[in-house]
Formats: C-alpha cells, sequence, structure tokens
C-alpha cells in the first residue's frame, strides 16, 4: 500500500483584506466578495518566499511522522514562483531539512499543479521500488500585478507531502488530463502574469477538471457516492463550488478543504492545502477524490482512502487553526512585503 | 562572497552545535577544540532542539537581533521576526538573511519567532 505517508503545511501569519486592495483601485469590494467568495489572502513576511515556506512544511511532515531525513530520497518542489530562474529551490529545501547529498531532486513548474505531478512522481518511485520515501511540495508567493483582478486571491503558502509505503492514506488511483491551453501565462523575464480572463473558466479549469475526474471514476469504477470529501483547485471559491455540484458533489463533502475563502489561492499549493484540511479530520474507510488544477493546462485527479495509521498520527496544528492566526495589514505593508516598495 | 556564504550553509541552515562529552556543554557555531575542557574535551556535532529563550537582545536599523539560548545550553545571535522581550520563548525558523544585489545568490538562514506569534 503507497500513498501519503505525512503531510505538513505553512500559512505566512499576514493577511489583506479584499476592502483594503479594493480601496486602492476604487472597486465595489462586497461585488468582488461575492464574485470571488474571498474575503482575505495570505501574504508573506518580507523575509519569506517559496524556499523558506517549502522547508517550514517540510520540517512538519518529517516531525509528524518521525522519519529519519536521511530516509527521504526524492524531493520535488513544485512552484510557479521559485527564488530562482536558474538554480533548484529543490536543493535549498534538502540541505534545510539535512536529507544527505544521495537524492533525487528537481523543481517542477506547471502552474498550480506542479506539486501534485510531484505526488505522482514519488508515488511511482516507491512503487518501482527505486526510493522509501519521496518529499512532494506545492509553494508559492504568488504574484500578482497591482490592480489586476488576481490581486484579490494571489496569496502565498506551501504544502508537504511525504509519499511512502504503510500511509496514513493511501494512493488508490490516480489520473491526469493535459492539453495546450493558454489559460493563465506568465513569460520570460516579466514579473507578473498575465491571463486570457474568461477563457480561464470553460476551456480551461472545468473542462480539465471535470475530465480528469470522470476519467479517474469511469477507468476505476468510482461514483460521486463513493468519495466522503472531495477537493479541487481553489483559484477562488466559485470555480470549486460549481464543479462540485457539476460533478454530484453535496457543499458538505467539499466545504472542508475550502482554504481559499480564508487564505486566498496558495497556487501550487491551493488544492494541496485544501486536502490537508480534510485530512486533519478525516477517519479511517473515508475517501477524498483530490483534483489539482494548472494553467496551461492540466489536472491530476486522485482517489485516496484514509487508512488506520490515521488514529495514531498527530494531526495538529490543523490547517484552519493556522489560517485562522493572522495579524492584518494594510495596502502599503503589502507593497513592501511582496517587495514591489524597496 | 559565494564560497564564504556557503561554507555556512551547513550551520545556518540546520542549527548544529559542538557537544563536548567531558563537560557537557553545547557550543554554537561549532568548535574545533572545547573552549572549557581544551585538550580534555571530546567534541562531537549534535543538532539543537526547535525551541529556545531570548536572553538579551537589541535593534539595529529596524531588526531585532536577539542572544537566544537553546534548552540544551548553546546560545545563538540572530535575527527575531516580531515583537521580543527577554525570557520570551522562541521557535527557530527559516527565513532569507539577504540577497547579493539583483544578480547574485540569494541567502537563507535561521531566524527567530516568538512562539505566540508562530503559525
Amino acid at each position: 500500500m503507497i500513498g501519503i505517508v505525512s503531510y505538513g503545511t505553512y500559512i505566512p501569519k499576514f493577511r489583506i483584506r479584499v476592502e483594503e486592495i479594493a480601496r486602492m483601485w476604487n472597486e465595489d469590494s462586497n461585488a468582488i466578495k461575492q464574485g470571488l467568495g474571498v474575503s482575505e489572502k495570505s501574504v508573506p513576511d518580507i523575509d519569506e518566499d517559496t524556499a523558506t515556506m517549502s522547508v517550514e512544511a517540510s520540517r512538519e511532515a518529517i516531525s509528524r511522522a518521525k522519519i529519519d531525513p536521511k530516509k527521504i530520497e526524492a524531493i520535488f518542489v513544485g512552484s510557479e514562483s521559485h527564488p530562482y530562474a536558474v538554480k533548484p529551490t529543490a536543493t535549498i529545501v534538502g540541505e534545510a531539512l539535512g536529507v544527505g547529498n544521495y537524492y533525487f531532486c528537481a523543481d517542477l513548474e506547471f502552474a498550480c499543479k506542479a506539486a501534485t505531478a510531484g505526488i505522482q512522481i514519488c508515488f511511482a518511485m516507491v512503487k518501482a521500488g527505486m526510493i522509501n520515501y519521496g518529499l512532494s511540495i506545492g509553494s508559492d508567493t504568488a504574484q500578482a500585478k497591482p490592480g489586476d483582478a488576481l490581486e484579490y486571491t494571489a496569496a502565498a503558502g506551501a504544502v508537504a507531502v511525504i509519499v511512502g509505503k504503510d500511509p496514513i492514506a493511501e494512493i488508490e488511483a490516480t489520473v491526469s488530463y493535459t492539453s495546450d491551453t493558454p489559460d493563465f501565462w506568465r513569460r520570460d523575464l516579466q514579473p507578473y502574469p498575465s491571463h486570457g480572463g474568461r477563457f480561464t473558466g470553460t476551456p480551461a479549469y472545468f473542462r480539465h477538471v471535470i475530465s480528469a475526474a470522470k476519467k479517474l471514476m469511469e477507468s476505476y469504477g468510482y461514483t460521486a457516492k463513493d468519495f466522503d470529501f472531495a477537493v479541487f483547485h481553489q483559484p477562488n471559491a466559485k470555480f470549486p463550488q460549481r464543479v462540485a455540484s457539476m460533478l454530484g458533489f453535496s457543499e458538505e463533502k467539499i466545504a472542508d478543504g475550502m482554504l481559499v475563502r480564508a487564505i486566498g489561492n496558495t497556487y501550487s499549493a491551493s488544492s494541496l492545502m485544501g486536502l490537508c484540511g480534510i485530512l486533519d479530520k478525516a477517519q479511517p474507510g473515508q475517501r477524498i477524490l483530490l483534483v489539482s488544477f494548472g494553467s496551461g493546462a492540466g489536472s491530476d485527479a486522485f482517489a485516496i482512502r484514509v487508512t488506520d495509521k490515521i488514529l495514531e498520527y498527530p494531526r495538529n496544528a490543523k490547517v484552519w487553526d493556522k489560517a485562522k492566526n493572522c495579524v492584518y495589514i494594510d495596502y502599503g505593508l503589502y507593497l513592501k512585503h511582496r517587495r514591489m516598495i524597496k | 562572497m559565494v564560497p564564504r556564504f556557503w561554507r555556512k550553509i551547513k550551520y545556518r541552515y540546520e542549527i548544529l552545535t559542538s557537544f563536548c562529552e567531558n563537560c557537557g556543554n553545547h557550543y554554537y557555531p561549532q568548535r574545533e577544540i572545547c573552549p572549557k575542557c581544551r585538550r580534555e574535551g571530546v567534541l562531537k556535532e549534535e543538532k539543537v532542539c526547535d525551541y529556545g529563550k531570548v536572553l538579551s537582545y537589541t535593534v539595529v536599523n529596524g531588526r531585532t537581533i536577539a542572544l537566544v539560548e537553546f534548552d540544551n545550553g548553546a546560545k545563538m545571535l540572530a535575527e527575531v521576526c516580531g515583537k521580543v522581550e527577554i525570557g520570551k520563548k522562541v521557535r527557530k525558523a527559516f527565513r532569507k538573511y539577504g540577497e547579493d544585489g539583483d544578480f547574485g545568490i540569494i541567502y537563507y538562514g535561521t531566524k527567530f519567532i516568538p512562539i505566540e506569534e508562530q503559525n
């Protein structure tokens, strides 16, 4: 049995409210909050980036499972805000965790789904007998151009997932759906991403998430009723809500994973942050549908079944508690934290 | 600058101390010989725990720099992110130290977070 052996999360403590951003641009904050279903987003400290948040999340994952870091033989960091354009983030993480020098390592980039691709690679490597444990991290300090619609949701956070044998949550099956769909991109050397506006919806997010989820269910004989929880990538709160109802999942089944409402879109960490919110309370035997989405575009769907091992696994501090533990900042401090003013 | 920082990575990322088996003291940064036992000392490398308390601090150019004592007695001088007072418990955190301009490398290392401010 191969699956998730441990998980760790990191959410920076700072938040900015939608009202504060809307104040800058003379926009109607209530309309924005209603449209997105998001009221605030997490903001990193001035000395935090994708590498530091990756380390914090990974340290939590390692300490919870009491795994010797030397047994982690693969590290993948999925992000679209790697601190370097050339030089891996994953080597910084490996050094800080003390995994030694004999490990597979790469940075991954596939917009918001790079970390679920990392989980698939780790899963395959454990299955092939190449490694004991693999660590896949989704971490982002998401960029947004001031005044762009993305500014209301582009947040920061990290999730680390250790994949191995004897898991707390078995990965029963995984399927991917990929196509060349330019819905959101950032050109080389550009500081901020661009997007296709409404084009990011039906041909991008909905097509990929639904196709991956349906293929997983068809191929492995699941129906929506077989899942106790579902979690989808969360660019805002409306998209996952709508896709859940399209696939036949009630609001109750997705509520525990809807971290986007409290912290915004953590990009590469987004769907996994939701998964961790669910794993924090899930009981043995319960099954979770996880579907990520990465612009460009692709979705990875997973059927994950919680095992008895979760009962002896320490699940504090919980993700929702971390989301609620915060300090609010104004737009000026936000610009300073995001280093838009130096 | 690059090799100078690279040499420090090992004890800035993970806080490694020298433990003297002869006198039982921990030292940070690591030492070649035990400052107390001198040649009688037998040093070995040991990791510190995640927590410590602030012995003293100062504020320099808006940054709070504290002398932190770990539970094993090793002491470290590092930045604290957040409000601090003497005796306050802190947790170690991995943060950016700085960067060498727009083209140079990024320096990472250990800083501290006051416990009630951790998340």
